[in-house]
């Protein structure tokens, strides 16, 4: 505990020993918002009021004996889930004022479990960005460096568990979104697998690929969220009615008899040194606590980049259709109707939004639908079955989570393909729609670098395990950025 | 690949999108490039494979048709920019 920060379950311990009130500590989180926010900008909204209400009903809940792990704990919400009566911006002019009529699935569980909001997180725009700098508002800054990017696009929720602004946080995550963030700022990310988390009231950037996950500073704190939101919901149509396991059951300290694979494709192209080092002595941990790993070879790996930047963009471009400027949202009065929508969108959004709706809509227009947006879907049959075949043999496979250290704020703002460069070791695992958590594997110069264990669908349990037993026999999640 | 200035202009229609002179520029650059570096699927051979659309295997997923009451029209309309009575107003659609 540093920084008076305090995990899910240091927090829950002291709540139901009396020790400290939910409003106390809500009250002390709110404070080392004011603090640190100015330097870390992670927050675009911060709910002071409903917090304090919200934290003095938990301390009703716990005097009267009820309470659970998130009763009373101060959480972080990414600015793309839609909280009922609490402004959604996702980031963008588009939706600066917008205030959902509803809670998103995960909203209406983490009620009902007792978390307090404090705040709504920055991000890149519409979940569209790898550093937060496609903020339409500002640029969240590392608190490892303030001078680098914290990853994106939930670069807003890590930071704010990484600087002590809340004890946790939700994201999303289409192509690395979390776990790529999370990487940057030496927090536990984890992207469950696709239909494990309710999508609904999480704002579509592309359908086939969102899915919501915790932010954490540690693994059985991930455990502990994951307990709350997921599950089957009838309200989204690609949620996955399976039975809920008790995800802290999974929290072991040896790998014994389970079977890991490098796969080399992640170890090649565009990686750094540093990284490439950290990465060696965090295998070197996983074999000592006793688990055999093997290299293992993704051959269509190259190719998700460009699969994911056709099929995304694609959804993406059919989905931000709905923002034309007459249900809710940014509206400009124009003349006649196509004028009113075509400056809605063109005011309305950011650069990085409209280069994805053109490339999403040019991809599904007449004539280039077969070659580029069909092609991208059967190379993503090919890289999925890939994965299939792999965990037949392997209970998961370790990676970077990001094939650099954070990199500057401005340095890739300019270039979109170095930009999306950053996602190369995420990218594969939503669209196989698998689960992938990161978490702290060590520091180059004092900048943080994630690993990445990716196991088959529905296997949060072995990547929790994996991640656990590294974690216990390692002191990186215990380092704290001093903001 | 190379996008012409007409194609980017066309795409831009598509998506009622309205572009700057500068955008127009940029785009065109832009996703040229992006467009050349995906060139790269076309050497994959998907020969007999078939599309995947989504990566969990649910399908047609069936629910009771009950009537339940759906949000109040005043909720629904608050984030309305134009609105009468209980409906959007929107700009004429024919002139």
């Amino acid at each position: 505990m540093k920084n008076g920060q305090l995990t899910i379950h240091e927090a829950h311990q002291l709540l139901k020993e009396k020790k400290i009130s939910s409003v106390e500590l809500t009250q002390q989180y709110l404070d080392r918002i004011k603090k640190v926010e100015p330097k870390v900008k992670a927050l675009t909204t911060v709910t002071e009021e409903l917090a304090l209400k919200q934290a003095a009903q938990a301390d009703a809940t716990i005097a009267a004996g009820k309470a659970s792990p998130l009763t009373g704990v101060p959480i972080a919400i990414k600015d793309v889930i839609c909280t009922k009566g609490v402004r959604t911006t996702c980031s963008s002019k588009m939706l600066e004022n917008f205030v959902p009529p509803y809670d998103a699935m995960v909203m209406e569980k983490l009620n009902a479990a007792g978390a307090v909001m404090v705040g709504k997180a920055n991000m890149d725009e519409f979940a569209m960005g790898s550093s937060t700098e496609n903020s339409a508002f500002f640029t969240t800054h590392n608190p490892w460096d303030l001078d680098r990017v914290p990853g994106g696009s939930s670069g807003g929720s890590a930071v704010a568990v990484a600087a002590g602004e809340a004890v946790c946080a939700l994201g999303s995550d289409t192509g690395g979104s979390i776990r790529q963030p999370a990487g940057f700022c030496s927090v536990v990310g984890l992207k469950p697998t696709y239909g494990r988390v309710s999508r609904y009231g999480l704002v579509a950037f592309a359908s086939s690929l969102d899915q919501i996950g915790p932010l954490t500073q540690d693994v059985a704190d991930a455990a502990l969220v994951m307990n709350v939101i997921a599950g089957h919901d009838k309200r989204d149509s690609t949620s996955v009615p399976q039975a809920l396991p008790d995800y802290t059951k999974s929290l072991k300290t040896d790998l014994k008899g389970m079977k890991l694979g490098i796969p080399k494709e992640y170890y090649v192209e565009g990686i750094q040194k540093g990284v490439a080092d950290v990465m060696k002595v965090a295998i070197n941990k996983l074999e000592e606590l006793g688990a055999k790993l093997d290299e293992v070879s993704l051959p269509h790996t190259p190719y998700a980049l460009a699969v994911y930047y056709i099929i995304a963009p694609s959804e993406a471009s059919a989905n931000l259709s709905r923002y034309n400027g007459v249900k809710y949202g940014y509206s400009y009065k124009g003349n006649t109707m196509w004028e009113s929508m075509e400056k809605t969108r063109e005011n309305g959004f950011g650069p990085e939004v409209k280069r994805r709706i053109m490339l999403g809509t040019y991809a599904l227009s007449a004539g280039y639908y077969d070659a580029w947006y069909l092609k991208a879907q059967k190379v993503r049959t090919l890289i999925r079955r890939e994965f299939d075949a792999v965990f037949e043999k392997y209970d998961a496979l370790i990676t970077p989570t990001s094939p650099t250290v954070p990199f500057k704020i401005g340095e890739r703002t300019d270039d979109p393909l170095a930009m999306y460069l950053s996602d190369v070791c995420t990218l594969p695992v939503n669209i196989a729609g698998v689960p992938g958590i990161s978490i702290p594997a060590g520091f180059v110069d004092n900048l943080p670098v994630g690993m990445q264990i990716i196991g088959k669908h529905f296997s949060e349990e072995t990547l929790f395990r994996v991640a656990y037993a590294y974690e216990q026999a390692t002191e990186w999640h215990k380092r704290r950025a001093e903001v | 690949m190379k996008l012409t200035r007409e194609e980017v202009l066309h795409i831009a229609q598509l998506a009622r999108v309205a572009l700057t002179e500068e955008e127009i520029t940029r785009m065109q650059e832009q996703l040229s490039n992006l467009l050349e570096h995906f060139e790269v699927l076309q050497k994959v051979d998907t020969e007999g494979i078939p599309p995947t659309a989504q990566s969990v295997d649910l399908q047609s997923i069936m629910r009771a048709d009950d009537v339940k009451p759906s949000l109040p029209a005043d909720d629904v309309l608050a984030n309305a920019p134009r609105r009468e009575d209980d409906y959007f107003r929107v700009r004429a659609v024919l002139e």
